[in-house]
This record gives structure tokens, C-alpha cells and sequence, in this order.
């Protein structure tokens, strides 16, 4: 009798089985999952914090408020970050001070972990929301 | 004796005859009828295809392919073309002839297995009077090629597929051939032609109701087998033996082998309308007086027992080698030999029902 | 007396077999050398080091902070219990409290990574098994917990939230509503996947007496998480050691005797129901204060060694951290969970066929760049 239940039971859990999916195939016409990418590209929006990649925030004239610091480049585990400076005389105090004659982010060295952007002191740096970092040669840049 | 006769079409014979002399207008009909086949075989494959990507996304809440053509209407196409273009490549030392041989088998056994069915009433190429037979036999040629691919791959994992392959085949051969003669028992005939003329007072799932429904719950379940595919799918096993038999198999080759699959589940389906739903007999007859109805009415039915196929292959996990067999031999056997008798006596004491 | 007729039994060969580095079933660059007897498993060999990237070395040479980020990527399915660990290594040594709410919200974490990483497992124990829509399954509820870190942490893997001394942002505003909005979806979907896998008899007879691990092999061998619980063995971090806000949620222990497959399965789906439970009794009252504490711009441990065990999803890991009282470590050393959850393959799988390997392998839940670190 037991084999009898057995397959009974077998076969009552297989048909659960497939009334879960097939309720799913019904009903899921509308509620794909998916993403469909390059299409929602203009409604894509990622959110605030999201790391994409680290840029240098510039005002409305082109200015920056980085002082050369070196604190990111010092806090980023991966030398992602250079920072080429120079000392110059302050032309408004007549002191010597370091002045930042360039700051090169490396992409393909950056993990992403955030530690530069929490370094700065001046808050000159920040994450943009930018993740495509290639583009196909028929489109405009 | 045979009854063999090229039936397709009556129109399109009599107009080869009455144009070229007997001898001549018999290989044009032939040459004509083989490209008609061929044609179905691509077209039936390149839509299975399609139509199983498209009905697994809905199950996995996905979209399917939706980039080539309409809604992605020309998806295998592209794929078939790009599987034409590509490299033929093989293994170093794998066995040449066996290796270049095996998809030929597949897909041979499959389009001998497409001449039989009737499509409606007029479309059917070879109506011989043990068509069940033929199938059932042709079904167990298409093992070999998969055999024949694993030992000619010179691939342990392609063996092991294959070995799968053989000892599932066999197994599940029995099963599919004693619930098809179950339903034998009650049409009475093994031509396929005839099978259908029975169904005229009935579909012969309702004619034999509770054995008839066993046994094809039995045959749904060996016939998933027969074709390989999940939860059977061991041959291919991807988890575990990575593409299985036609691992080595690059290009066209490997197409060959998987549009075969595809056209052996569409037979499979097909058996399933002729021998349980009436092949191309519309339900309740409603479209009788439309005889050429009947290619759409088979097409439907073997379209909705192809969903169940795939409902099954989406849902459920796949079994392992030996659980496989204990299903076969120790439930699925003794089961149907059950359900034999049972039928019988439901023949014997004319317990059917009939309209 | 012994008869002379009997035949000698047919002979048959050994065979070997690659399994990996690249297969289906070993989730990553895992070798396996089978040795097999036709279908029987005679032998199994793991063999290391593909994606080996000497974390250990590098974490000697970056400051205490940078070291953080480095464990992201041992098991980057529960990355943020990874850099808890270190962190709370870290802050011991220091003799740092952290704030209240920097313990809540970090447990909250840690158990939405853990929901999250026995998803993706469920999904891909389903489809080592063959049952290929359990996947997409998984990875819809998935997606809400890694959109609730990309919000709140900025990213959906690494995400690198923890400082020592704190968290690296506050929490976001949408953060309690989409947990809670999580919570309310996943708890109608986890019956869901009972009835599509668990209930199934085809999985059951696929994963019951398969790999079956005795409590005494469990402990000799090292197993922790959900293996070693599959087994009987109590072992718990989150019990026994408690940490962050762990002590104040009340939760039991997932535990099986039988230790096989179906067990494992089975303690994982329990550990997500106890996870939701967990993170019920935190979201509604996440305490205020500040996110951090302040620490020193550099960091430097006083000399001695320091040792922390967290439960990750996979089970303990512990980090061991020797300090001569500079800003660097003198040697770091994790102690990860799937190194020994792997060492115990050989002795479960033989005997078995193929198909009860990947079966194994998918509950032993091994995540590869935690192996070989």
C-alpha cells in the first residue's frame, strides 16, 4: 500500500511544482524581471551613493577646491589616485603653501571602496553615478 | 502486405502523372515530397526552438529573445545561420567516421519518423499499416546516433552522456511501447490512419477513460524520457557532465543534434494527439465539413502537449541515473502491465465509452 | 569447499576525469579530479589556487582602514559580515565602543546579506539539480536586498560600508521602508520556494542520504555554518560568541542530525526564516546617535594578537591579527569557512555518482575566491 501513497504523494508534489510556474507563466506577461538596458538607458537612474567612478567637483568657474593634500592618495589602498603638486607663493598672503598641479584618477586601478571620498577634507572629490565607461564607435561621446 | 502510397496531396500527384511517364513521375514525387519534409523539419525545428526560449522566459519571469525580427521572430534563424558559418572542429584522436556519421543518425530517424504522421486527413506520406510500430522501432535507431557520438567524440564526458543515453533509451522504450499497445488494444489497429477512424465516435482518451488516462500520464512521462529532455536530461546533464554527448560537436553538427531533439519531442507530441486526442479531428466534430482543418487542429494539439513537455522541463529537477531506472522498473513497468490488463478488461467487457 | 564454477567477476577500469576549472557545477575555478568507476565516485581531489590573489600578503602592507575593503572579496557573498569581522577585530584591539546604532543597523546588514547569499544558493542549488527557473526566482527576491545596499552602501556586492569605529555613511532615509517592504515580499515567497523545490520528490530523493556527514567528521574536519549545523553540531557563532546587536534579538539555532544534502538544504532555508526574524525585532527600532565614532586618521594596534570570529553565511570566520604596533599588521590571517567545508568533499562524496556530487557541492555552498583567498 505504501507504494501506492508513494506515488500518490509523488505525484501531488510534482503538480505543485508546476502549478508555482505555471501561475508565473500566466501571470507574468507584464512583470518581467528584467532590465531591458540599453533601452532604459534615459530612465535609468542610479541611486545617490552609488559608486561609480571618483571625479573632482567644479563650480561655475571652473574652479575646484582641492588643496593638494595628498590625503586620498594616501588613503587609497590601491594607488588609484597620483597627485602631482608643486609649492607656489599664495598671491594673496605672500606665504609659501603646496599648490595641486594635477590629479590623476586611475580607473582600471580603483576598486571602488570609498575611502578617498571619506579622506578628503575639503570635500573636492566625490562619486559620480557614471557606470558606462565604454561606448560603441557609432555613437556621439 | 503493405499499403504504401504517396497520398500527400492527391492534387500534386495527379498532375505529375498526367505531365511525365509513370517511372519518372514517381521520383519527381519522391524528390518533391523529401524537400517538402526537409522543409517542415527546419521550420518545425527553428519554431520549437524559439518557442521554448520564449516559454521558459515566462516561467523564469524574463522576456526571452526580442532583439532580431518582431519580438524576436527571427532569433533562431540568426542562430542557425551563425551555427552554419561556424568551424566544423573535432578531436584529436576521436574515431573521424563515427564521429561525422552520428548526427546523420539523429536526425535521419527523426524525419523517417515525420513521413508517418498524418497531419489531416489527405497529408500523410506513408500511411503503413503498422505505423505505431514504425514509430516506436525508429525511436530506438535514434539512440545509436547519440552512442555514436559519444564513442566517436574520444570524450570521457561525452561517453558517460552517452552511456546515459543508452541505458535511458532502452529502459523507457518499454514504457512508451506497452502504453501505446494499451491504446492499441483499444483502437484495434496499428495503422495510423485507421487509429484516427476510430476516434470519429470519441478521442480515445475519452473512449478509455481511466486507462487510456494512465496510460498516457505513462507515455507523457517515458516519452520526456525518449527525447531526452528534462527532468531526464541526463545525456546532457549540464551540471554535471557539461554539454554531455555533443560536447565536441561545433557548427552545423551540433545544430543537427538539437534541432533533432526538438523534432523528436514535436513527434512525441504528435504520437500523443494521434494515439489520445484525435489527431487532426476537431472536438465534436465541429469543423467536418473543413476537412483541410485538420492540419491546424493536429498542429494545436501537438502545440499544447509540446507546452506540457516544456511546463515539465522548467519546473522540475532532474533525476539521477539510477532513480531513473528504479522509476522506469520498479513504477512505471509494473504499472502500465497493470493498466494493460485493466484495459483489456474494460475492451472485453465493452465498458468504453463511445458517442 | 569452495566451488570452481563460479565466474570471475567482470573486470572493470578506473577511470579519471577533470571536473572544472571550468564546469557548471563548481561555481567558479574550482578543479575536482574524479577519480570514477563508472558512475561511482572512487576519489575526489580538489585542487586550489586558480584564482589565488595572496589577500593575506596584501592585507600587510595597507593601513588597518584599507584592509576592509580587501575582504569584500574572500567570500563576496556575505561581504559586509567579512568586514564586520575585521572591524570588530579592530575596534577590540583599540578598546573602541561603537555606538548603539552602528551595532543595530550593522546585524540588520548582516542578515539581509545572509537572506541575500542563501538566495543566489537556492537558486543554484536548484539549478546544479536541473531545476533551471528556481534561479530566476531567487534572484527576483535578490534584487531588492542588493538595491537596499546600493542605496544605503553605494554598492551591490563589495560594498565596503564598515570603518572601524563605525559605519562609513549614515544609514538613508529609505532604508527601514525598504527593508521592511522586503520583508513583507520575501515572507510570501519563501513558501513559494518550498512548494517549487523543498516539497518536490524528485529533489527529495536527489538530496536525502546524499553526502552524509557525521556530527564526529563534522567536528573533526572542521565544518562550521550550515554544514556543520546539517550535522548536529552547534556551532553557531551568532549563539555561542554573540556580537553587535546579537545579543539583544532572541532567534533558535537551525540545526539537523541527519547531514545529508536534504538537511543542509533544509538549515538554510530555516537560517533565512530566522534571519527575517531577526531583522523584525531591529528595523523598528533602530536606535539614534551617531553613525561613528571618531578614530585616529591612522591607525596603529597595540602589539599583541587579536582574534574575531564572525558567522558569515558560509560559517566562521575568523580573523587573526598580529600586531607589533605599527599602522600595518605583521601577518593577518583569515580563517575561512569554505577552506574547510571543501576538505571534507573527499570524504562525503565517495561512493556516490556524479549526480550526487553536484548535489553535494551545491549544499556545501562554496564559494571559490573564500577558498583560495
Amino acid at each position: 500500500m505504501s507504494y501506492f501513497t508513494e506515488i500518490y504523494h509523488g505525484v501531488k508534489t510534482l503538480l505543485t511544482g508546476m502549478r508555482v510556474t505555471g501561475r508565473y507563466f500566466i501571470t507574468s506577461g507584464k512583470s518581467a524581471i528584467t532590465q531591458q538596458y540599453p533601452d532604459n538607458r534615459a530612465s535609468l537612474k542610479m541611486f545617490d551613493r552609488f559608486r561609480g567612478e571618483v571625479v573632482m567637483l567644479h563650480d561655475e568657474n571652473n574652479e575646484h577646491s582641492c588643496t593638494g593634500c595628498q590625503k586620498c592618495e594616501l588613503a587609497c589602498p590601491n594607488g588609484s589616485i597620483e597627485i602631482i603638486w608643486d609649492r607656489g607663493v599664495d598671491p594673496e598672503t605672500g606665504k609659501k603653501k603646496k599648490f595641486i598641479d594635477k590629479h590623476i584618477y586611475h580607473l582600471g586601478m580603483c576598486t571602488q571602496c570609498g575611502l578617498c571620498v571619506q579622506a578628503c577634507p575639503s570635500n573636492a572629490i566625490v562619486w559620480a553615478q557614471k557606470f558606462r565607461k565604454t561606448r560603441s564607435t557609432t555613437e556621439p561621446s | 502486405m503493405l499499403t504504401s502510397s504517396l497520398l500527400f496531396i492527391p492534387s500534386l500527384h495527379d498532375f505529375l502523372f498526367s505531365l511525365l511517364p509513370p517511372g519518372l513521375a514517381k521520383g519527381a514525387e519522391m524528390v518533391l515530397v523529401g524537400i517538402i519534409y526537409l522543409t517542415i523539419f527546419a521550420v518545425a525545428g527553428l519554431f520549437l526552438v524559439l518557442l521554448e526560449r520564449k516559454v521558459a522566459a515566462r516561467f523564469q519571469l524574463r522576456l526571452g529573445p526580442n532583439r532580431v525580427g518582431y519580438g524576436g521572430s527571427m532569433q533562431t534563424l540568426a542562430d542557425a545561420l551563425k551555427l552554419l558559418s561556424k568551424e566544423l572542429t573535432g578531436t584529436v584522436r576521436a574515431d573521424k567516421f563515427l564521429f561525422n556519421l552520428a548526427p546523420y543518425f539523429v536526425i535521419i530517424t527523426a524525419l523517417m519518423a515525420l513521413a508517418v504522421l498524418p497531419f489531416s486527413q489527405s497529408m500523410q506520406v506513408f500511411d503503413i499499416n503498422i505505423g505505431l510500430f514504425f514509430l516506436i522501432a525508429l525511436s530506438s535507431v535514434g539512440v545509436i546516433g547519440i552512442l555514436l557520438a559519444g564513442w566517436g567524440s574520444n570524450n570521457k564526458y561525452a561517453m558517460i552522456g552517452a552511456m546515459r543515453s543508452g541505458v535511458q533509451t532502452i529502459s523507457y522504450e518499454l514504457s512508451v511501447g506497452l502504453s501505446l499497445v494499451t491504446m492499441v488494444l483499444l483502437a484495434g489497429s496499428l495503422q495510423l490512419s485507421q487509429i484516427v477512424e476510430v476516434q470519429k465516435s470519441g478521442w480515445l482518451i475519452v473512449q478509455g477513460h481511466i486507462p487510456a488516462l494512465i496510460a498516457f500520464m505513462i507515455f507523457m512521462i517515458a516519452g520526456t524520457a525518449e527525447t531526452n529532455r528534462a527532468p531526464f536530461d541526463l545525456v546532457e546533464a549540464e551540471s554535471e557532465l557539461g554539454a554531455g554527448f555533443h560536447t565536441e560537436y561545433s557548427g552545423m553538427k551540433f545544430a543537427y543534434f538539437f534541432l533533432a531533439e526538438f523534432i523528436n519531442m514535436f513527434i512525441i507530441a504528435a504520437i500523443a494527439v494521434i494515439v489520445f486526442f484525435g489527431a487532426w479531428l476537431s472536438p465534436f466534430g465541429i469543423t467536418e465539413s473543413l476537412p483541410w482543418l485538420g492540419v491546424f487542429w493536429f498542429l494545436g494539439k501537438t502545440f499544447l502537449v509540446v507546452l506540457l513537455m516544456m511546463w515539465f522541463r522548467w519546473t522540475f529537477p532532474r533525476l539521477r541515473v539510477d532513480q531513473l531506472l528504479t522509476l522506469e522498473w520498479k513504477y512505471l513497468l509494473p504499472l502500465n502491465l497493470a493498466n494493460l490488463v485493466l484495459m483489456a478488461v474494460t475492451v472485453w467487457l465493452n465498458l468504453t465509452i463511445q458517442f | 569447499m569452495e566451488t570452481a564454477t563460479i565466474a570471475p567477476p567482470i573486470k572493470s577500469e578506473e577511470y579519471f576525469i577533470n571536473m572544472g576549472p571550468q564546469h557548471p557545477a563548481t561555481h567558479g575555478v574550482l578543479r575536482l579530479l574524479l577519480t570514477l568507476d563508472g558512475e561511482i565516485i572512487k576519489k575526489v581531489e580538489p585542487d586550489l589556487g586558480y584564482i589565488h590573489r595572496s589577500i593575506e600578503k596584501m592585507c600587510e602592507r595597507n593601513s588597518y582602514q584599507q584592509i576592509i575593503h580587501l575582504t569584500d572579496r574572500l567570500d563576496y557573498l556575505s561581504s559586509h559580515i567579512n568586514n564586520e569581522a575585521v572591524c570588530l577585530a579592530v575596534e577590540a584591539a583599540l578598546g573602541v565602543e561603537v555606538p548603539e546604532r552602528v551595532k543595530v543597523v550593522r546585524t540588520i546588514l548582516d542578515e539581509l546579506i545572509r537572506i541575500s547569499s542563501h538566495c543566489l544558493w537556492w537558486g543554484v542549488m536548484g539549478m546544479d539539480l536541473g531545476a533551471l527557473t528556481s534561479y530566476f526566482y531567487a534572484f527576483r527576491d535578490r534584487e531588492m536586498i542588493n538595491d537596499i545596499f546600493e542605496e544605503t552602501c553605494g554598492a551591490r556586492l563589495t560594498m565596503n560600508y564598515n570603518v572601524p569605529g563605525g559605519l562609513m555613511h549614515d544609514i538613508h532615509p529609505n532604508f527601514v521602508a525598504r527593508t521592511r517592504e522586503f520583508l513583507a515580499h520575501f515572507k510570501t515567497k519563501l513558501p513559494e520556494y518550498d512548494r517549487l523545490l523543498t516539497d518536490n520528490v524528485i529533489f527529495q530523493k536527489r538530496t536525502k542520504g546524499v553526502g552524509v556527514l557525521s556530527r564526529q567528521d563534522a567536528i573533526a574536519f572542521g565544518a562550521s555554518g550550515p554544514v556543520g549545523r546539517a550535522s548536529g553540531y552547534s556551532c553557531d557563532v551568532r549563539v555561542h560568541h554573540p556580537y553587535s546587536a546579537l545579543p539583544k534579538v532572541t532567534f533558535k539555532e537551525a540545526l539537523r542530525t541527519e547531514g545529508d544534502s536534504f538537511a543542509r538544504y533544509q538549515v538554510r532555508i530555516q537560517e533565512m526564516w530566522e534571519s527575517v526574524a531577526i531583522i523584525e525585532q531591529l528595523i523598528d527600532a533602530i536606535p539614534e546617535g551617531p553613525h561613528q565614532v571618531a578614530t585616529d586618521a591612522v591607525i596603529k594596534l597595540p602589539k599583541g594578537e587579536f582574534y574575531q570570529k564572525v558567522e558569515t553565511a558560509r560559517g566562521e570566520l575568523g580573523v587573526f591579527i598580529i600586531s607589533t604596533g605599527t599602522k600595518n599588521p605583521y601577518r593577518l590571517k583569515f580563517r575561512s569557512p569554505g577552506f574547510s567545508n571543501l576538505s571534507l568533499l573527499n570524504h562525503i562524496a565517495v561512493g556516490g555518482k556524479i549526480g550526487d556530487l553536484v548535489a553535494t557541492m551545491a549544499t556545501l555552498d562554496l564559494v571559490i575566491p573564500d577558498i583560495d583567498r
